[in-house]
């Protein structure tokens, strides 16, 4: 993507140190500087290295459900607090914290038209306790789940997530079984289930409904993997090898089925979905 | 472990005695069974309100009987059946055939080891992707010949190692979860000491969801727990009073159907005892689970599992 440069020399961290961050980003990936409303634009993709940075769970409704066709569903759950868990934190401050940023949980779902086909996505959060699932997101994807097959339409979820919520202790474990349960019944149903995996998914939600896609499609560089990397080096007593648990790790190990681009996503959708899915012959 | 100290102090105590009565020709008829009558109220009061973590303890302790140690009491006519057909055979995981009280059943449970050597072969109990492929193959073998599926849990969780996930952990125990959910024949999981995470659940989609009275289930280890949340594995003991973990707690949270009772003392105490209860229990839930239909069966998996979970509405 040369089309930034060409009208904007873009900036070295090292040349400005006093840019306003409201403006501007700097790439994660190559450390340029980037005017955010030109990144916003190119969906947060780094115009000059491909990096894609993280987005919001709100970014991805609009890539993928067609301008104007998303309605969200199932708004009204909210965590509650069913173990009185507290850590450093009492979990009622770390959901009052997450709220604060205007969230209402780790996931959104809704219904809505991709390319013209009607879908049920759920996208999950991580800037919500680190997108963890708890009984909200179980019972958001399995409500969302069952929409699909009620009305037999083609269901997607974009995962972004650190795993189980501790906070719920086992309450969270179960909900990996209440989601793969559903999509048990969607596989029954010969209804498609895309699982679109970001940076980064791990932990109990990759061990469930993350790995389960009939299509598992990986964002570029995605952090994707069961265990997370420190607790592997803890566990060997050795460094990683580059690149280890990232997306061409999980391509050329076979757990994923392709990497598509960020700006490619809805295309790539599309596409399988219309191969899936009776009643669209061209 | 150190609430068992005034245990094994009465314990040695009358030990001691027994010895004694042996070489001396003594009478001790009558402290012996002060003494034991004092052991067994020690017992009852230690094991009936042990602490979080010390549940925990019990649950890892080394003596207690681990999935082939029923297998041994619970069922006849075993026959092990080994490797995922794919890549190679995990020996943290056990599975075969077995009758239980006259009816074949599945059986698969994690297998720990009792010493180094063993453990160097059972991983501690920790699967590898084809420890779960493995079960799923043999759950399949079952559904095809109509018979029921007994699950034994005992695991710190799935490993988390390099091959691990070159092979697809996270996609191992996910197809489990998937394909339990829908294997038409009664699935029975019990939790006989660790169950441990996701690493547990990969065998424990079943239709009834047993526990031994000091086994715990988690979401995570306290240690783990401990480690992300206090920043600080010393801090386990507030982690495993925080993550609610013991059997009564998963009463209570409507996740357990039943809870075994252990021998007072504990199962490491009296394997063919718990044994016995084990076989009781099993035999119970399978009686009632083989009258439904494998319709009314996946109704009633499905609807169990949609219904977990707390939340609030606004
Ligand atoms: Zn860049």
């Amino acid at each position: 993507m040369a089309w930034f440069r060409k009208d904007k020399k873009p900036l070295k961290a090292q040349d400005r140190r006093d840019l306003p961050s409201d403006v501007f980003d700097k790439c994660p990936g190559c450390s340029e500087i980037l005017y955010r409303e030109r990144l916003a634009q190119n969906l947060n993709v780094c115009p000059a290295c491909d990096h894609h940075l993280k987005i919001a769970a709100e970014a991805y409704l609009s890539i993928l459900a067609d301008s104007g066709t998303f309605e969200e569903i199932d708004a009204h759950l909210r965590a509650a607090d069913p173990l009185g868990f507290e850590d450093l934190k009492a979990y009622p401050d770390r959901i009052a914290a997450a709220e604060a940023k205007g969230k209402t949980e780790a996931a959104i779902s809704g219904t809505g038209k991709l390319d013209g086909i009607d879908i049920v996505l759920t996208v999950m959060d991580f800037a919500y306790i680190g997108g963890s699932m708890g009984s909200v997101v179980g019972e958001k994807i399995a409500r969302a789940g069952r929409v699909a097959l009620e009305r037999e339409i083609p269901f997607l979820i974009v995962s972004a997530s650190g795993g189980a919520r501790m906070q719920e202790g086992m309450l969270s474990l179960m909900q990996m079984a209440k989601t793969s349960t559903v999509l048990a019944r969607l596989h029954e149903a010969s209804i498609p289930f895309i699982s679109i995996l970001t940076n980064p998914t791990t932990g109990g939600v990759t061990a469930s409904h993350s790995m389960l896609g009939d299509v598992n499609i990986a964002e570029p560089d995605a952090l994707i993997g069961f265990a997370g990397p420190r607790v592997i080096e803890e566990t060997i007593k050795q460094e990683l090898p580059q690149g280890f648990q990232r997306s061409q790790f999980l391509l050329e190990h076979g757990m994923v089925d392709c990497i598509v681009d960020r700006r490619e996503l809805k295309k790539t959708v599309a596409l399988v979905l219309r191969h899936q899915f009776a009643g669209w012959t061209e | 472990m150190e609430f068992e100290r005034d245990i094994i102090e009465v314990q040695t105590q009358i030990d001691k005695l027994l010895d004694l009565a042996d070489r001396k020709g003594i009478d001790v008829t009558a402290e012996v069974k002060s003494l034991t009558a004092k052991l067994n109220e020690l017992k009852a009061q230690t094991y009936k309100n042990l602490r979080p973590i010390e549940q925990v303890q019990v649950a890892r302790h080394p003596k207690r009987p681990y999935t082939l140690d029923y297998i041994e009491r619970v069922f006849t006519d075993w026959i092990e059946l080994h490797g995922d057909r794919a890549f190679r055979d995990d020996e943290a995981i056990v599975g075969g055939w077995a009758r239980l009280r006259g009816t074949s059943v599945m059986v698969i449970g994690h297998q720990k080891g009792r010493n180094m050597k063993d453990n160097l072969r059972r991983n501690f109990g920790m699967a590898h992707p084809e420890g779960y492929r493995k079960s799923l193959r043999l759950m399949k073998q079952a559904e095809k010949f109509g018979r029921p599926v007994i699950t034994l849990l005992d695991t710190p969780g799935a490993y988390p190692g390099i091959g691990a996930e070159e092979r697809g952990q996270a996609e191992a125990i996910a197809r489990n979860l998937r394909e339990m959910a829908s294997l038409r024949t009664p699935l029975i999981s019990l939790v006989i000491g660790e169950g441990g995470s996701g690493g547990a659940l990969a065998l424990g989609v079943t239709d009834r969801i047993l526990m031994l009275e000091h086994s715990v289930y988690s979401v995570i280890s306290p240690e783990g727990c401990a480690a992300i949340l206090w920043r600080s594995a010393e801090h386990r003991e507030k982690a495993a009073t925080a993550l609610r973990l013991t059997s009564k707690d998963l009463m209570e949270l409507e996740i357990c159907d039943e809870v075994i009772d252990e021998p007072l003392g504990g199962a490491h105490t009296d394997w063919d005892t718990t044994a016995e209860r084990v076989g009781d229990a099993l035999e119970r839930h399978l009686h009632e689970l083989s009258a439904l239909s494998p319709e009314a069966l996946l109704e009633g998996r499905w609807a169990k599992y949609a219904a977990i979970g707390v939340w609030y509405e606004v």
